[in-house]
């Protein structure tokens, strides 16, 4: 259908992208995983599997793994809890206002990630806007110290960054649902809430599995917060990852959490594509 | 056949009437979308077991009233009553009313079983019970070797089935369907018009039918509402609105028709070329007469008491066992004429028809 010269000039650039700026340096990183680093710091290309031994022996770097996931399941949730109903409510009783509504939960995507987190530093800090506001209606006589740098700080500031993130495929899948159907139910007799259970819900499933796939591998992946307000206690991997290419200058053991982070991160785009496939009907 | 051949009554279409307690009962439902006025002081009853159409044009307002009996929409003035509880009052999983809809509205993320099941398991029926009922419900409309396919993988007039089934099996008192055979094509749309007739007559529940088809309406209606933008044309049966009707309106829109301007002086009509003798005050008239009504008149003289009158074939359409002639007979009147097949071309003609098939019919006014 279309001549070859044509085929040629519209798919190398994507190719000529894809492998610059990602496959070089994903191979990159997966050879440097296997390398070493001498005590006069420089790297050593010899092959080992050291670094992944490193990962599962010291506790540091597994239960960081396992906390951050913890953080990354908590914000899942509460990005769905928030999410949902705000998407809901949008497609199905929004009427004129939808536009603008739906603008509304759009706009904090435009500000800077680094803006809203500094922003709950200012309101989480002990000096800060919840803490002085709790202190002046007497429901505490000091500044409670958990609301900065703790995994609560990090999972607040994450679930506020991504819940635009889950809404979004949410809001799609129930625009997507053709409204005869939600007639269709009421016709055959069941209550407004049956028809959500029973019909809104099932078929909204691909939208919320999107939405807490992005929730969840966003924040995963997520360094800036847990820097800046999650102190001691409310590290992520990611962080690990940042000073292992930086001050600690260990490149090899930084890929090779790097690497397994994208393992994983692929491994639950795959079932999320499977479950999404499984769940719609179009 | 006296009631076809007497003309239509002067009276404003009323609803027919039909059983002492009517099933349905709609009293001067009125309905606008901002100013857009869609139904105006519509009144309507519907019998127990009656099969009844609502038959218009696209944007008569029949699917709106439709959407107002089974509780979609809510209408501006008016009520909506069945046997004595106020349905509009009701929200639409109150009542006892189910839908077909134009696009079947099947469930795509069940199965057919659990599509037709749905009804009874939100009501929380013993499953037992949904079982044997469902299992039935598919028989009726032969659906059983499709029971655990989805929707998506069954054609259209498989899903149509489906969607019966779902209303059905709810033993609703009143089924409404919104143009259900719109989608299927010609040779199954005929075929379903013979079924689902049946089914209604088996069932013995009320039928209230939407569409714009006359011949659909013809074929399955116990009675046909002629819907016109938003008011109700002429409601009576096929026969009788087809013999009969009240409008230029409902003459042209159920079948085709000649329409005949005419005056009446002292008993007579004059109608261009043509004159015959009508019992009807003086004054400006319309006539309807039906192309079959008209007959190709053989040589010698007219027979006593019809209207003869002579002209030339201007056009010719064959239909089959019958054709469609075209005279034009002089003074700016044509006369369409539906005869047997004649099997050659005509040429100078002599119409026949008696002045009883002429039926008075009311000026349709304008509406926009």
């Amino acid at each position: 259908m279309f001549s070859r010269v044509y085929k040629t000039t519209v798919t190398l650039p994507p190719l000529l992208w894809v492998t610059v700026f990602l496959l070089a340096p994903y191979l990159l990183m997966f050879c440097y995983s296997f390398w070493s680093v001498s005590a006069s710091q420089t790297i050593v290309h010899s092959w080992s599997l050291t670094n992944y031994g490193q990962l599962l022996r010291v506790d540091v770097y597994w239960q960081t793994l396992l906390r951050s996931m913890w953080i990354a399941a908590r914000v899942t949730i509460f990005s769905l809890l928030l999410g949902y109903p705000v998407a809901y409510f949008l497609s199905f009783h929004a009427g004129k206002k939808k536009d603008l509504l739906y603008q509304l939960v759009i706009i904090p995507l435009w500000v800077s990630y680094l803006v809203r987190a500094y922003a709950w530093k200012t309101i989480l800090g002990s000096d800060g806007v919840l803490n002085t506001l709790l202190q002046y209606v007497h429901l505490t006589k000091h500044p409670l110290e958990f609301l900065l740098y703790s995994p609560f700080a990090v999972v607040l500031t994450l679930t506020h960054i991504y819940t635009p993130f889950a809404f979004l495929p949410i809001y799609a899948a129930l625009e997507h649902i053709p409204r005869n159907l939600v007639e269709a139910s009421h016709d055959l007799g069941a209550t407004p809430g049956q028809t959500f259970w029973k019909v809104v819900f099932p078929l909204s499933i691909p939208g919320v599995v999107a939405g807490a796939t992005f929730a969840f591998v966003l924040s995963l992946g997520d360094f800036l917060a847990p820097l800046l307000l999650g102190g001691p206690s409310g590290i992520m991997i990611s962080n690990i990852v940042v000073s292992l290419f930086g001050a600690a200058y260990n490149w090899p053991l930084g890929a090779a959490i790097s690497f397994c982070m994208l393992l994983l991160v692929v491994g639950l785009l795959v079932v999320s594509e499977r479950l999404e496939k499984k769940w719609s009907f179009s | 056949m006296s009631s076809i051949t007497t003309p239509a009554t002067w009276s404003t279409p009323t609803p027919h009437p039909t059983s002492p307690s009517p099933l349905l009962s709609i009293r001067h439902v009125a309905k606008n979308f901002g100013k857009n006025v869609v139904l105006q002081d519509i009144s309507l009853d519907v019998a127990e077991g009656e099969f009844l159409t609502i038959l218009g044009e696209s944007g008569s307002g029949k699917t709106t009233l439709l959407r107002i009996i089974a509780g979609f929409e809510s209408a501006n003035a008016g009520e909506v009553w069945m046997g004595e509880e106020r349905l509009d009052r009701q929200p639409p999983y109150r009542r006892r009313v189910n839908t077909v809809f134009q696009s079947y509205a099947l469930f795509p993320h069940l199965t057919v079983e659990q599509n037709v099941a749905y009804g009874l398991r939100v009501a929380k029926r013993p499953e037992p019970e949904i079982a044997s009922r469902v299992t039935e419900a598919l028989e009726k409309v032969r659906m059983t070797a499709h029971a655990k396919s989805k929707p998506s993988k069954i054609s259209g007039g498989q899903q149509q089935r489906v969607a019966l089934a779902r209303a059905l099996v709810n033993r609703p008192r009143l089924l409404l369907l919104d143009e259900p055979l719109s989608a299927l094509d010609a040779n199954l749309r005929r075929q379903m018009q013979v079924e689902l007739k049946s089914l209604q007559r088996e069932v013995g529940i009320s039928f209230i039918f939407v569409t714009h088809d006359q011949e659909e309406a013809m074929v399955m209606s116990d009675r046909i509402a002629l819907l016109r933008s938003g008011e109700l044309e002429q409601v009576a049966s096929p026969r009788e609105i087809y013999g009969c009707p009240a409008t230029a309106y409902a003459a042209q829109f159920i079948g085709y028709t000649n329409l005949l301007n005419g005056h009446i002086r002292a008993g007579i009509v004059h109608s261009g070329a043509l004159v015959w003798q009508a019992n009807l005050p003086d004054g400006p008239a319309l006539f309807s007469l039906r192309p079959e009504n008209i007959r190709l008149a053989a040589g010698g003289a007219a027979a006593p008491g019809s209207v003869r009158v002579c002209g030339k074939v201007r056009a010719q359409a064959f239909h089959g066992a019958t054709e469609l002639i075209r005279v034009e007979c002089g003074d700016g009147l044509v006369l369409v004429v539906r005869t047997p097949a004649s099997g050659g071309t005509l040429g100078d003609v002599a119409l026949e028809f008696a002045p009883t098939d002429a039926i008075l019919v009311r000026q349709s006014p304008e509406r926009i």
